[in-house]
């Protein structure tokens, strides 16, 4: 039965923000579905609070909804949009979970809306732990031993039966939140209450574990017909016991013989039949004894997940868009593979190359928290590389993590493990962290034997005997050098995927050289297709990964052609908000007539699926790769008439742009704003010049690179000052410092070489920033847009919630600014305009103030796409990135205005408000405080006629959920203390009663503002205090502005409590009062709902230029 | 990749040439000649090195990692491999499995088996699938495979079968079974009598020339036509013996098996361009509508057309049409031409070997 004719309207959930666990790899399967339902006539109705994610695009669905996920607003939407169908299984545990929740509210029902993809009761079995076991063993699958809990004394006589050591895992969560595997009773006490908490229906199983057995995925899909199809298998590196989210993973799997496989490939049909997902993709887990073949199941996620992602861009076979189709009653036999346009979807997709995934984590960014992997997952973001091989394909992932690695080894870092003894490095690689794979590295290295490192780590022999082979090539290499290298030597090297940065170090020489005497050789990179059937058909999709073989299959190319570099993989700081604006380049510049060909390696973006642009090439984002790219599509150019126009650095972050003056260097032209304007904004003298010139005032500062000279500055400047390293970014090691002790040992944390990592320490051409810390002072965001003709398009001016000091990144920030007097937006806009003509920006800018007493002060410019682009866009309706994309490919803004590409912003009198989200919740020993340190993971949007609803919406879609009565707490600083009156007021007029630590209490009452009970202070022995408090349930919502900084500063207790027993929580003053002004409005009307597509329409205003 | 590199090259009847080093057992003066083919299957090496139906050939594995689980007395379809050579990518140097007994290579080398490695099987595959499968050959020294190579004979009219059938009956299983089968061995794979085993069979293995009064005088309940390598038209008296069969004793053929009933239906075979090698082929079964994934392994097929109206046509291939199984309507006779017993490969079609033993039930 092909495409159901009974439904119209479909209705999507998206996954909502950004958060460690559900990544960009749900903006990938929801994009996909919802261009495939459109394609097939349906209306489609998406959902998502996420606005920097592609599918919230209005041009992927007929109604975009940019709401809070929850049964509430899900409701409003279903009763104004009726759609005849709910497609949950794209929005990762999030759409699942509110499918359920929507169902058990009886609203499904009520408004006749039938689930498709998975039935509730498939949905159940799978999520709930204890159905699926009973599930499995019924169907003769075995599983680990286990029993459940619902608290913690009953935990710990379960464990009596299941026996230690054992994993405590809760029911309904995702990315493994609040697991961990307990040795004795003690530790049992405690991750069982950590478990219980986290579970929403505070269960949790108690399993025997099986840590340091093998872990393997499959991905499976399934139609209505009952065809079940594995799409790809996948192995982990690391043994049970690191989360497969954390584990470095392979495909398709090495270690298992064909009899094992087709084992667990009947295990895993078996499994999703029981579980009964109609139609649709499965990731199903397991794990099996190295030293048996002993098999069990672990888990099964009826849904597309964060491998099916990698599945589909590891095979090529688009397993979401596949998905949807089954969703609406196509079999797989009627679907055609795209890739070969002849065979059909119903077949398993064989490869010839080896993938490798390798994860990449923020741990240096939370202090308090420590780097060891376990059962919960903890990365944020993650790299995909092919090569024909694992060596190759590992290499390479390492080297598109952008961690300083140039691979397994041959780099400086290399010598990190040097000092250990051999007991002491095995001792250290025995604990799964992300250095591990160095450590085995190192081990190796030192010829320890295979068998050791494995009785160490339980990584498989197979795998370290390729890492040996890795280090045994390096050996090798280290004997010859450049000039001595034949071409077999050469190929040889390349196939152990050996970059020519990695040999310059090995051979102390500069690349060029080595690039230069490989070349002379005649041995350059080739490409190979990505094509789902091993060669054995022909493919019409250019998806490529560079390797070193005999044959290049390049196409020649017959138009002109554009290189559009990614964000590589996602950290803290670099997200989905910059694949956003690659994406939208790649349409935009295909619409123009362009070829357009992306290069990245992050397998969770829409960027790399194989139709987002003319070309896809799966590389590292790093000179070399990149450059053999350029190469190779100039050798296409000549052969087809072609040419190669240039390359976009300015769309994917820092990642690309890092990447600019090099690629200038070799003659590849740099699309848009000029790599020296570039560098005039980011060096910071040549930009305080500029700033000077212009007559935009800075906030005053020096430079300096010990601690005398550090005190003469701030003695200069006054107090307090901010205090960083003049060479990274995203905010990383700022701190603000109030007096003289304090920025002593700011200086000397700056000081110790490596207390940022492989950054390094101070020194003459590395500085630290001192600059005056304007206190209270309102921060403001523009993403503007220049011309080459010179005109400047204001995109918009975000005025933050939280005061300046709170990186940008994490900050809330509101359209149109709410309480900026209309003065300061036109100096903010003309300062914009000056800077964006001084740097002859060539597509778009994002400019930071703070506004202190009037005066406008300019923080930093970035002449490149902004993590707000997409924000701006959804919030106006002006797509900035594509506009961008066009001009820094020569159109004229005018000429944009005339093919519509670029209309006026929306101002229908609505306002958006973008709120951060954080991932605390993972991490309960970090301070939730918010500073100068980026380190939110994603964002939601709250959209509505009023800021106060509209900033109510922004807090709930990012779990912060404000409370309509109840008490607050309250525990200021004491330069707080004045504008903390104003919300105390606001509270209790509000009908809510406050109590508070004593000394805010005092200043409370002097005031005249009730205090209902004054708390004891962390720790005192009178009275209950803050934390007991909040632990009581006795809190609704938190205020809590930091005194000092620090992760054992006062009130750090008070957060995490907050954090644990998810109690709304502020940490400024701002947020509190904005909270007030949400609460009182969602309490006296009922938030709208409407489609971005309908504010869009509104109140249409001239585009001011 | 052990011991000291030594370069090899391969050289295809149309001259192209291929650069790899030598694994397994290739000495300096030898050289491996035979039609060279690609199998796409990501596991199971072990099972299609030792798959009789390669006699004549030179196995091209697509995936690059081979020999990663090395090899163990189990996983073996016959008593010793009958291709002439394998090519691949990469061969593990240190496998791992707690099945494993051996590595790959020394395997190889106790069979005299040669190999190829370092090899871009992905640029030979794209070659023979543009080209065709052909004769090719590989050595140490370049002339020697570039001669071997231009007079290799294609195996087209070759009697392979010949070659890999056992030379006397021999019998597997339990006398007490409720069925006794006789297989015809045109290089039967040890998994098939695994599964008739399991069906609840007694097989006596017969050699491919064995005249069908001789087998009936063994009083089957049913005759299975196995698997087996090359150009089914060649194999001796196959053909003849089968017509001799069919309507006599029930009828289950498997690969070869179905293009020997299906010439003794009076139909005829036809060569495919590279022919089907691989564990991932879809195939339609048609009563059901069900699509079953399937091992395969074959470079002849079966031309529908040519068939007599009462075969039916019971399973076909997706990916290109190829009839993949047809039954007779009138008498109990049917074949698939994929490999239900798997080996390597999945156990969507094990079912068939039931409905062998439910037509001998019935007749
Ligand atoms: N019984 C067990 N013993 C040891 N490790 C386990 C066990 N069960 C799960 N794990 C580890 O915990 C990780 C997360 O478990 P999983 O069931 O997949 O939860 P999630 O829903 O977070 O993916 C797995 O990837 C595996 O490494
Ligand atoms: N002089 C200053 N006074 C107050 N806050 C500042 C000052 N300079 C920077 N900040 C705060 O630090 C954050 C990060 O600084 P910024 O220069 O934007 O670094 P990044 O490149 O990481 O964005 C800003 O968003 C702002 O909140
Ligand atoms: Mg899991
Ligand atoms: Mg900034």
């Amino acid at each position: 039965m092909p495409r159901r004719d009974d439904l119209d309207t479909i209705l999507i959930i998206g996954s909502g923000p950004i958060v460690i666990g559900q990544a960009c790899e749900f903006d990938y399967s929801g994009t996909q579905a919802c261009r495939v339902l459109r394609a097939e006539r349906y209306r489609v109705v998406l959902v998502n609070s996420n606005p920097a994610t592609i599918m919230t695009d209005p041009e992927f669905a007929d109604a975009t909804y940019v709401e809070p996920l929850d049964v509430p607003s899900l409701t409003r939407i279903i009763e104004k949009e009726r759609p005849d169908a709910l497609l949950p299984t794209l929005g990762g545990q999030t759409a699942l979970n509110l499918a359920v929740a929507l169902d058990e509210a009886g609203v499904l029902e009520r408004s006749g809306v039938e689930l498709i993809g998975a039935s509730i009761e498939a949905i159940r079995t799978a999520e709930d732990r204890s159905r699926f076991k009973a599930a499995m063993t019924e169907i003769g699958l075995s599983v680990p031993r286990s029993g459940f809990a619902y608290g913690v004394d009953e935990a710990l006589v379960v464990a009596e039966e299941v026996g230690y050591p054992l994993i405590v895992r809760p029911s309904f969560i995702l990315g493994g939140g609040g697991t961990g595997i307990a040795h004795d009773v003690d530790s049992l006490r405690e991750i069982a209450t950590r478990g219980l908490a986290a579970s929403p229906v505070s269960e949790i199983l108690l399993e025997q574990s099986v840590a340091g057995w093998k872990e393997y995925e499959l991905e499976v899909m399934r139609d209505h017909a009952d065809n079940v199809v594995v799409i790809c298998s996948i192995e982990n590196l690391d043994p049970m016991g690191v989360h497969t989210g954390d584990s470095i993973t392979v495909a398709p799997v090495q270690t298992l013989t064909d009899v094992e496989y087709q084992r667990m490939r009947d295990a895993a049909f078996a499994c999703i039949r029981r579980i009964g997902v109609d139609t649709g993709g499965s990731n199903i887990q397991f794990a099996v004894d190295p030293r048996t073949g002993e098999q069990v199941v672990i888990e099964m996620n009826p849904r597309v997940s964060r491998s099916s992602a990698l599945a589909s861009k590891a095979t090529g076979f688009p397993i979401a868009k596949i998905a949807a189709r089954l969703a609406v009653g196509y079999r797989l036999d009627e679907i055609t593979n795209d890739i070969t346009g002849e065979t059909p979807a119903s077949f398993e997709p064989t490869i010839d190359y080896v993938v490798t995934k390798f994860p990449r984590w923020a741990f240096e960014k939370l202090p308090g928290a420590s780097p060891v992997l376990g059962t919960m997952m903890q990365s944020v973001g993650e790299a995909m590389a092919i090569g024909r091989t694992f060596a190759e394909s590992l290499q390479k992932a390492i080297r598109s993590l952008e961690t300083g690695r140039f691979g397994l080894n041959c780099d400086p870092v290399e010598v990190a493990y040097d000092g250990l003894s051999d007991d002491e490095l095995v001792r250290v690689a025995a604990v799964a962290t992300p250095e591990r794979i160095f450590q085995v590295e190192a081990a190796l290295r030192r010829f320890l034997p295979v068998e050791r490192v494995h009785e160490a780590t339980d990584i498989d022999p197979w795998f370290l005997d390729q890492m040996l082979q890795i280090v045994e090539e390096r050996d090798r290499l280290g004997a010859l050098s450049a000039d001595r290298m034949t071409r077999a030597d050469w190929r040889r090297a390349k196939r152990y995927g050996f970059s020519d940065a990695q040999l310059a170090h090995l051979w102390d020489v500069d690349v060029a050289q080595v690039r230069d005497a490989r070349m002379a050789t005649g041995v350059v990179i080739t490409y190979k297709t990505v094509d789902t059937c091993a060669a054995e058909f022909e493919a019409h999709t250019p998806y490529h990964y560079g390797t070193h073989e005999d044959e290049d299959e390049l196409a020649p190319l017959t138009r002109p052609a554009i290189v559009i570099l990614g964000s590589g993989p996602n950290r803290i700081g670099q997200g989905v908000e910059f694949d956003y604006c690659c994406v939208h380049a790649a349409f935009a510049l295909r619409d123009a007539g362009y070829e357009t060909v992306m290069v990245n390696c992050n397998p969770e973006t829409v960027s790399t699926d194989y139709d987002t642009s003319d070309r896809l090439f799966f590389e590292p984002l790093t000179e070399e790769d990149v450059r053999d790219v350029c190469d190779a599509l100039s050798r296409a150019g000549t052969r087809g008439g072609g040419e190669l126009v240039g390359v976009i650095v300015g769309l994917g972050g820092q990642t690309p742009l890092k990447l600019a003056h090099a690629l200038e260097r070799v003659g590849i032209p740099v699309l848009g704003t000029s790599p020296d304007s570039i560098d005039l904004a980011e060096d910071r003298e040549r930009f305080n010049a500029l700033c000077e010139r212009l007559g935009i005032p800075q906030p005053p500062g020096g430079t300096a690179t010990g601690p005398e000279a550090a005190r003469a500055v701030a003695r200069e400047i006054g107090y307090p000052v901010l205090v960083r390293p003049s060479y990274v970014l995203g905010g990383r090691a700022m701190q603000i410092v109030y007096d003289e002790a304090a920025l002593d040992s700011a200086m000397a944390e700056l000081g110790i070489a490596g207390s940022l990592g492989r950054e390094g320490g101070l020194s003459a051409e590395r500085p630290a920033l001192i600059d005056r810390f304007l206190e209270d002072a309102i921060e403001v965001d523009v993403d503007a847009l220049r011309d080459a003709s010179g005109e400047v398009v204001i995109g918009g001016v975000m005025e933050h919630i939280e005061e300046a000091g709170v990186h940008s990144g994490d900050s809330a920030c509101a359209i149109p600014p709410p309480t900026l007097p209309p003065a300061v937006v036109v100096t903010i806009e003309a300062h914009t305009r000056a800077l964006a003509d001084a740097l002859d920006v060539r597509g778009l800018l994002n400019v930071q103030y703070a506004v202190k007493d009037g005066e406008v002060y300019v923080l930093e410019a970035n002449p490149r796409a902004s993590r707000t682009v997409p924000f701006v866009s959804k919030a106006t309706g002006v797509p900035l990135a594509k506009a961008a994309a066009r001009v820094m490919c020569g159109a004229t803004l005018a000429e944009l205005r005339d093919e519509g590409v670029l209309r006026p912003p929306a101002t229908g009198g609505h306002i958006a408000v973008k709120e951060a989200v954080l991932p605390f919740s993972r991490f309960p020993t970090v301070d939730t405080l918010l500073g100068p340190e980026m380190r939110s993971t994603g964002e939601v949007m709250g959209i509505d006629n009023s800021f106060g609803l509209a900033f109510a919406k922004s807090q709930s879609g990012a779990g912060n959920r404000l409370p309509e009565q109840g008490t607050v707490f309250m525990s200021l600083a004491d330069r707080d203390k004045p504008d903390g009156l104003l919300a105390a007021r606001r509270f209790v007029e509000l009908g809510f009663s406050v109590s508070a630590t004593a000394g805010t209490a005092a200043a409370l009452e002097d005031a005249g503002v009730p205090v209902e009970s004054v708390v004891a202070k962390v720790g005192e022995p009178v009275g209950v205090d803050a934390v007991e408090l909040i632990s009581s349930g006795k809190v609704d919502l938190v205020v809590n502005t930091p005194r000092g900084r620090g992760p054992r500063a006062d009130g750090a207790h008070i957060r995490q409590a907050a954090v644990i027993h998810r109690v709304a929580c502020v940490t400024t003053v701002a947020a509190a009062l904005a909270a007030a002004a949400g609460i009182a409005e969602a309490t006296t009307r009922e938030p709208t709902v409407r489609a971005l597509q309908e504010y869009h329409a509104d109140g249409q205003l001239r585009l001011e230029v | 990749m052990s011991g000291a590199l030594r370069e090899a090259v391969l050289v295809l009847a149309d001259g192209t040439t291929f650069e790899g080093e030598a694994i397994g057992w290739l000495p300096d003066d030898e050289v491996a000649t035979g039609e060279v083919v690609f199998n796409t299957a990501l596991s199971g090496y072990q099972e299609i090195i030792t798959d009789p139906s390669y006699a004549g050939q030179v196995i091209t594995f697509t995936y690059p990692h081979i020999g990663n689980y090395g090899v163990n007395p189990d996983d073996v379809e016959s008593r010793a491999p009958a291709c002439r050579g394998v090519i691949l990518r990469d061969i593990a140097r240190r496998p791992s499995n707690w099945r494993a007994t051996d590595d790959l290579d020394t395997f190889l080398r106790r069979h005299r088996l040669a190999g190829l490695a370092g090899v871009d099987t992905r640029r030979l595959t794209r070659h023979i699938r543009e080209a065709g499968a052909m004769p090719g050959a590989f050595a140490l020294d370049e002339t020697a495979a570039r001669t071997a190579a231009a007079d290799a004979a294609p195996t087209d009219g070759v009697d392979l079968v010949a070659q890999v059938t056992t030379p006397a009956a021999y019998t597997v299983g339990d006398a007490a079974a409720p069925f006794l089968v006789v297989a015809y061995d045109f290089g039967i794979k040890t998994t098939i009598l695994r599964h008739l085993e399991a069906a609840g069979c007694q097989i006596e293995v017969v050699p491919a020339s064995t005249p069908a009064a001789d087998v009936l005088a063994r009083e089957p309940d049913g005759v299975f036509l196995s698997n087996g390598p090359g150009d089914p038209a060649a194999v001796a008296g196959g053909a003849a013996n089968v017509a001799a069969l069919v309507g006599e004793v029930p009828v289950f053929g498997i690969c070869l098996g179905q293009q020997v009933l299906g010439l003794a239906l009076g139909g005829h075979t036809f060569k495919l361009p590279f022919g089907h090698h691989g564990a991932n082929h879809p195939v339609r079964h048609e009563a059901t509508g069900r699509v079953e994934i399937t091992s395969q392994n074959h470079n002849y097929a079966v031309d529908v057309d040519s068939l007599p109206a009462h075969v039916e046509l019971t399973h076909v291939n997706l990916n290109d049409g190829v009839v993949e199984g047809f039954r007779l309507r009138d008498v109990p006779a049917f074949a698939v031409q994929y490999h239900p017993e798997a080996g390597p490969g999945p156990h969507d079609a094990t079912y068939l070997f039931d409905e062998f033993t439910a037509l001998m039930a019935e007749s």
